[in-house]
Parts: C-alpha cells; structure tokens; sequence
C-alpha cells in the first residue's frame, strides 16, 4: 500500500521545503496504517470472521431465535422513543442559545454536554436511584404496581439520559454560524415563529440534524452500561441487544453472540456511512454559501 | 428581565428554552442531584471509610492508571494519524478516515468481546504473545487495548481540523529563515497543535475513566488486580449495597465534572490559541 503513495501526479505535490523526505512519508503512512488496521480493522473484521465461523445456519438461528428477535424489537422501541424526545430537546435548546443572548448561556450549554462526561454505570445508577425500589419513588411506584427499574420504561429512560446532547451539540454551533439576519427578514416579511421555524431555519441546519439524528441513533441502540444497570437482564422481556450479546457471551454460545454482535457491527457500518454522506453534503452546501 | 436577555425580534424564546430547561431538569439534573443527595445520609467519615477501601483503591489505581496508558498512546498515534490524514495521499484514504470513527459508532459490548476473542491466549492476536508467557486478556493489559480502542477517534477528531487550518505561510517562513523540517515541526506546528492534542488527550481519558462496556469482557475483573471503579459500582449494586454503590458514583461523578471542566478550559485555550495564530 505504501509504495503506491509515491506515485501521485507531481501536480499534487507541494514545495519541497514544506515537504518531508519520501522515506519518512512512506514510514510515517506505514506505521498509521499499521496502528489502524491492528486496533480497528482486525477486530471488527473478527466480529463477521466469528460470526459466520460455524456456518450460516447457526448465524441465522442465532438472530431468528425469540429471544433474540424480542431483544431487536426492544432495541428499536427504545431508540424509536428516545431518538424523537431528544431531537425535539436538540432543536429547543439550540434554537434558545443559537438565536438568542442570555445570562447563563454558556453554563447551559455545559450542563447540555454533561451526560457525555457521566460513566455509562452511573448514569443508570442514578435513575436506580429515584425509580428502584429502595429509591424515592420506589414504594410509591410499588404501591401503584407501576415498574420502571427492570422493565422497559427504566431502558428508555437510560438510553434518553445517553442520548442527550448528540443532536442539541451538533445544531448548536451550526445555528450560531448562520445568525438570525434570515430569521429576522422573515419576521419583517409578516411571518409567525412556527412559519420561521418551519420554513427558514429548518432546511437552513436539515444536514447538521440528520448527522447528530444519525450519530444519537447509533448511540440510543448500541449503549450497552447504562441500559445493564437498570434492565434486570431478564431474557425475552428486558433484553436489548447489546445486553443478549452479554448474555449469549457469558453463556460460552460464542458463535450466536458474534452473530448478534454482528449485527449491532452492521448498524455501526451504516452509521459511518451515512455520517460520510452527510459530511460530503455540507461540505457542497457550505461551499455553495460561500 | 431586561439584564437577564437582550432584546431580540424573534419568537419562541420563553417556550424554547422552558423546554430545555424543563428537559434538562427531569432527565439529567435531578437525576444526578439524586446521587449527591443520596450520599449525604452517610456520615462524612462512614463515606471516605466506604470510599478508599483496599479493594476500592485498587480500582482507582488501575482505573486512572490503564485510562492515562491508552490517552497517552492515542495522543502520539492520534497526533499521527491526523496528520497522515491531512498531509498525505494514498489509496484507500477516504475509507480510513470514515472508520478512524469506528469506536464512537461501535457498541462497547461487540467491542469488548470482539477484542477479547483477539487477544485471548488461542487468539489471532493472543496467540503470538502467548509462547512468551504474555497474557492479554484477562489481565491491566487488556483493559489498556480496550481503552485505547474507544479512545482513539478523540484525539484524531480534535487536532484534524486545527492541523487542516494551519496556514503554510508559517512553515514556508520557516523553511526560509533555515528551518528544517524536523525543527519546523517542533517549533513551529506542534506548539499550535498542542493545545488540541491536550485537549484530545483529556477528552479520551475523561471517557476511558467511566469506560464499562468494552472493558468488562476483557477484563477478567478480578478484585484487587483486574477490577475497574465502574464494575465495582455494579457488583456493590447486585449486593444490594446502595450507600456503596452510590458513594462510589459520586466520586466518579466529582471526577467527571473536574474532567468536564479541565476540558473547558483546554478547549478555550485552544480557541484562543488558533485565533491569534
């Protein structure tokens, strides 16, 4: 691979002063590459390579089995219902701290980051905490027969608590760099805030906000920490997908949960993917503004 | 009123940020608040005797000790990737740098077990280290991988775009006062990327400090060898030991904001820093 690096155009090439030797670009290509391919591309081509070891019917018995078709199911329900909340979190938020100078602002944007910083451990701990049974509302909770720690409400909760600054991050700063001037001409032209919402600062950020949607999407079904702490781990009931990789794992069944894993490795291919896409989207856009 | 926002045309202030401040409150803040609140029906010495036990000190140890081992080697191979990525040209490019992503798109669990089939002793990793009385997994060793798995995109993702922004006039000002390439590097481009690479460097260690999921397959998880601060949170939990437990999580959560601001204020630097180059 690095031999071919020393064949581009000399077009493509710059000066010679602010360039380096060839032999210390060939070596400095070498060892980057070497380094991504030992820790990145061997272990997710180990994820397929472990999944499919034992044939394609053992593959697909894994992923047609109940239990695991039930851990899909609330994998996606869980992701179907924190996704939505915090895109309409992300466009509140930022459409208060992009369009509008206030005191406290940047503690706000702070305090929004902040589940980014929090152990995935804790973060189920703390709805333990007030949800569980020896937690605030736990004998109330108990008392009016509702669950949410070990059931799916407590899985939701902890996959929204994860999720929440992905798309408000993104939209922020992207809102800030494009100013309210649109906005204000729409106001001046007669029209009402859902119409300028709708109208002129949506299609304005639509790349930013698939890109966080994308990037909170992959996170809301492959958190694997917060979602252990408050699920139970009961199989077919509160098993997400990470989590009946666990168990699969922990069961010594290592070709089904490759075979799970596999496809949670499938969703993070796409991710990427569309994430490219995206970034070469509002590379165009922002070139055309300019 | 007046001093708390300036006057503005546009609409939707209140119910916007009523919202996200209501949002916030329910999910993350009271949430958090919980923990602290929680703690505080331990008495203060009951809390640092439950806080720096052997068992619990080991697993700081081993915690902040694997954590600074990864970032400092995704600074250096971080630093260099970015810079292979931005400078260079060679085939295949633009998949590397979609799949420097990989770890942030990865669920932590396919990678903890993807990683500990690798380096298990009759892995396709393993098995070289294993002849030499080396094991990987399931020892610090393969919590080190782990973590400098999931921490790798950090430090990648922050000194990329500095490096891209770098003007070429200050190396071709270098070039031409004499400068080689090596000295142009060392006084020229790292002392502007380092406060990115910092920055980076603190972003991977604040999130391989409450790293759970890749972790804990690679593990072996053996108290007082193996065992990370998090997983101890979990085990305290499963015996029903909620002061524990919660004890536990508010020193990682103290941790976590004194990391959130450390980055704060590493991100201002390096703002103000590219700005006035």
């Amino acid at each position: 691979m690095t031999t071919i690096a020393l064949q581009m155009p000399t077009a493509m090439r710059r000066k010679e002063a602010t360039d380096e030797p060839a032999w210390v670009r060939r070596t400095l290509i070498g060892v980057a590459l070497a380094f991504l391919t030992l820790f990145l591309f061997v272990p997710l081509i180990s994820v397929f390579y472990e999944a499919l070891k034992k044939g394609v019917d053992v593959y697909l018995a894994a992923i047609m089995e109940p239990d695991a078709m039930h851990a899909i199911q609330l994998t996606l329900t869980a992701a179907a219902i924190a996704v939505p909340l915090n895109l309409v979190f992300g466009l509140a938020a930022a459409w208060a701290i992009a369009k509008f100078e206030f005191w406290g602002k940047n503690l706000l944007t702070t305090l929004i980051d902040l589940p980014f910083s929090v152990s995935p451990v804790v973060s189920g701990l703390i709805y333990v905490l007030i949800f569980g049974l020896q937690g605030w509302l736990g004998p109330w909770l108990a008392e009016n027969d509702l669950k949410i720690i070990f059931a799916v409400p407590g899985i939701v909760l902890a996959t929204i608590f994860v999720t929440v600054p992905f798309i408000a991050r993104e939209l922020i700063p992207l809102m800030q760099a494009q100013g309210t001037e649109e906005e204000e001409a729409a106001v001046v032209l007669g029209a009402n805030g859902w119409q300028i919402f709708f109208r002129v600062t949506l299609p304005n950020v639509k790349w930013g906000l698939l890109y966080g949607t994308i990037l909170c999407n992959a996170r809301a079904m492959g958190e694997f920490g917060a979602v252990s702490v408050v699920s139970g781990h009961i199989r077919g009931s509160t098993n997400t997908l990470p989590l009946h990789v666990e168990i699969l794992y922990n069961e010594y069944n290592f070709a089904a949960a490759f075979a799970v894993a596999s496809l949670l490795a499938l969703l993070a291919l796409v991710t990427l993917a569309l994430k490219t896409f995206v970034e070469s989207k509002t590379r165009q856009s922002g070139g055309e503004c300019q | 009123m007046s001093t708390f926002k300036q006057h503005s045309v546009l609409p939707g202030f209140n119910l916007a940020l009523g919202f996200t401040l209501l949002y916030l409150s329910l999910i993350v803040l009271i949430p958090l608040s919980a923990a602290f609140i929680r703690t505080s029906a331990l008495t203060w010495p009951e809390f640092w005797t439950v806080v720096t036990t052997p068992r619990v000190v080991a697993s700081y140890r081993l915690t902040f000790g694997a954590s600074f081992a990864a970032a400092l080697v995704n600074a250096v191979f971080g630093l260099l990737v970015a810079w292979v990525l931005v400078r260079y040209r060679f085939p295949g490019k633009k998949l590397v740098d979609a799949l420097v992503d990989l770890p942030f798109a990865l669920p932590t669990a396919v990678a903890g077990i993807a990683l500990t089939a690798l380096y298990a002793g009759n892995g396709w990793i393993g098995q070289f280290f294993e002849p030499f009385g080396i094991r990987i997994a399931f020892t610090p060793i393969g919590i080190f991988i782990a973590l400098t798995f999931i921490g790798l995109p950090f430090v990648v993702r922050t000194v990329q775009p500095v490096l891209e922004d770098l003007e070429s006039e200050l190396e071709e000002a270098a070039a031409t006062l004499g400068a080689n390439r090596l000295q142009t590097f060392a006084r020229v481009i790292f002392p502007t990327l380092f406060p990115a690479l910092l920055t980076g460097f603190a972003l991977a260690f604040a999130r391989a400090i409450g790293e759970y999921g890749s972790v804990i397959f690679i593990a072996g998880n053996m108290p007082m060898v193996s065992e990370i601060t998090p997983l101890l949170i979990i085990t305290k939990l499963e015996q029903y030991d909620y002061a524990g437990a919660t004890a536990l999580a508010v020193v990682m959560l103290v941790i976590s904001f004194m990391m959130l601001l450390i980055i704060n204020l590493l991100q201002w630097w390096s703002r103000r820093r590219s700005a006035s180059a």
